[in-house]
């Protein structure tokens, strides 16, 4: 036997596999890349202050995407309001209280499908319950209390394996000094969870903010004009909620909106918008990242 | 044998003046791992102020012999007890169903085999069996967290800092803050599981020497797989194997002239 040829031969595949895996690689990273710098490209010339302080308009050139990404905001702020403490309530519920049994299994198992359901379904079911059973109309409400829905299972998820990364030694560290299940909780699983936490739930909400065919069945308006009024008042007591019964649109909304025109003008303000929302998606996704930076140096077992 | 008897029983009478207070009785002592019965029958004092320990081989039940005490198994389903642990001198019965575990933690200090003090400050650490117990005084809890620091000797060691990380700690300190940790709270039995299996040679010596100081104030009770340190450390000492207790005895006589030969074969290491 030549070992010589032999390692030769051996080294061949490995040569071999690195290439492809690097193909594999550069598929992805190549065509997501040249997406964004086309998309920059062709909306660069709409991108400047304007753009971001007007109101649809029919002619491409005064259009902008404030009540859009007013409304994306707005969205974004009552689905974390209601999403995150039920999920993270949810998750340290499945995973320091309850007792592991079929019960549980089955509920766990299910969470996990419901990630998986087609956003449509979530619109549909949101249209019946929280538009017409609960009358909150096609409203920011309605819309957060959806995509709130649509991202708990992420939260849930992500509440559950940040805790299970926490040794069970901590655990026994507080307990063995007599304290309750709630303070340990209070204490330690969610003060040395929440950099996971916050992780999983920033995640939820980039996924959340792009969101448009639950939106769409619910009823956003393609075209608006106005903002919702304000939520702070002159008058006591100082604030409003009237701003969640307000129709509203969307960025993915106004995007999807703009494309479906004929005028090519319009598809450089899609373009344009477009850009806009994977920034703030990228932002989120980096905030994500420094926030986990931040939280876990001081964490160490 | 051929003394008088009289004076065999002054010798038992000498020796029971010798022996010092109970601060716990064992009193047949059965654990089940759902249907795994993993102690039998255990049956044993614990002294008053005296070191006992507790050595066997490997998966002879001496850790789960000792988290019976605290009712740490409380924390997993399935588990169960039957005996009494009980404790003076108001002679409750710690594994009773109407005794609740914190109660029996609040009295019952631990020390764990790895130490695993909480992600948090050096002073945070120790503060907070007294913040648990809801001590709202932020100058008693200074007081209570210096005190105990000094009587695990570390005192010195990190008074200049005392709201950095724990983590910071070298290995054998950190074990010396996990014992102030459960100092703070002034508990009457102290648990050691293996505190030292962690540990290098040095700082195994200095946890050592603050468990003999400790020994003043509070009774304490250590597993050690480590038969140097149990004849170094202890008062009393328990040989279990397969979840019952061999022998138990002064330390000096079960290690010199152990009554059982499954000691004595334990002991001189013709087995385990």
């Amino acid at each position: 036997m030549n070992v010589a040829k032999d390692i030769q031969k051996r080294k061949r595949h490995e040569a071999i596999f690195a290439v492809v895996g690097f193909l594999a690689l550069m598929i992805g990273v190549l065509t997501f890349v040249a997406l964004f710098i086309d998309m920059a490209i062709k909306g660069a010339g709409r991108l400047d202050w304007d753009f971001f302080t007007s109101f649809p308009s029919r002619r491409a050139g005064q259009a902008g995407i404030l009540s859009a990404w007013v409304g994306s905001t707005l969205v974004m702020l009552v689905t974390a309001f209601f999403a995150v403490p039920l999920g993270v309530a949810a998750g340290v519920y499945l995973e320091e209280y309850a007792r592991k049994n079929w019960l549980t299994d089955l509920i766990e198992i299910n969470i996990t499908n419901l990630a998986g359901v087609p956003s449509i379904v979530y619109g549909l079911l949101a249209l019946g319950l929280f538009v017409y059973q609960f009358g909150f109309g096609q409203s920011i409400l309605s819309a957060g209390l959806t995509l709130a829905l649509l991202i708990l299972p992420v939260v849930i998820v992500a509440t559950r394996e940040a805790i299970r990364s926490i040794p069970q030694s901590i655990r026994e560290g507080s307990y063995a000094l007599g304290a309750t299940q709630w303070q340990t909780v209070r204490y330690h699983i969610l003060p040395y969870s929440s950099a996971g936490i916050l992780t999983g739930i920033i995640i939820g909400m980039a996924r959340a903010i792009g969101e448009t065919a639950p939106i769409i069945t619910i009823g956003a308006l393609t075209f608006i004009a106005f903002l919702p009024p304000a939520p702070v008042t002159a008058q006591p007591p100082f604030f409003s909620v009237e701003w969640l019964f307000s129709p509203f649109t969307v960025m993915p909304i106004q995007m999807f909106n703009w494309t479906s025109r004929p005028e090519a003008a319009f598809q450089v303000n899609a373009a344009a918008a477009g850009f806009v929302l994977v920034i703030m998606t990228l932002a989120m996704n980096g905030l994500a990242i420094w926030l986990r930076y931040r939280l876990r140096r001081n964490i160490k077992w | 044998m051929s003394a008088p008897d009289t004076l065999m029983s002054q010798d038992l009478m000498q020796e029971a003046q010798a022996a010092p207070a109970s601060k716990a009785e064992v009193d047949r002592l059965d654990f089940y791992y759902g249907d795994f019965r993993a102690l039998k029958s255990i049956s044993m004092p614990v002294y008053d102020r005296q070191v006992t320990a507790l050595i066997g081989p490997s998966g002879c039940g001496k850790s789960t012999f000792l988290r019976c005490f605290n009712r740490m198994h409380d924390l997993y389903p399935g588990n169960r007890y039957a005996g009494r642990i009980v404790l003076h001198p108001d002679n409750s019965d710690l594994l009773a169903r109407e005794v609740d575990p914190i109660e029996v933690r609040m009295r019952l200090g631990m020390v764990f085999q790895k130490p695993n003090p909480f992600p948090k400050s050096i002073f945070e650490n120790v503060a907070y069996g007294l913040r648990v117990r809801g001590e709202g005084s932020r100058r008693r809890i200074e007081e209570k967290v210096e005190q105990a620091l000094e009587d695990a000797a570390l005192f010195d060691e990190v008074k200049d800092r005392l709201h950095e990380p724990a983590y910071n700690l070298s290995g054998g300190q950190q074990q010396r803050l996990c014992i102030a940790r459960a100092l703070a709270t002034d508990p009457e039995l102290l648990l050691f599981d293996e505190p030292t299996s962690a540990l290098d040679p040095i700082a195994t010596a200095s946890i050592e020497e603050l468990i003999h100081d400790l020994k003043k104030r509070v009774t304490i009770l250590i597993v050690t797989h480590n038969m140097q340190q149990a004849a170094r450390v202890s008062d009393y000492t328990a040989y279990m194997y397969l979840g019952e207790l061999i022998e138990f005895g002064v330390t000096d006589e079960l290690f010199i002239k152990p009554k059982m030969k499954q000691t004595e074969d334990y002991i001189t290491g013709r087995f385990g």
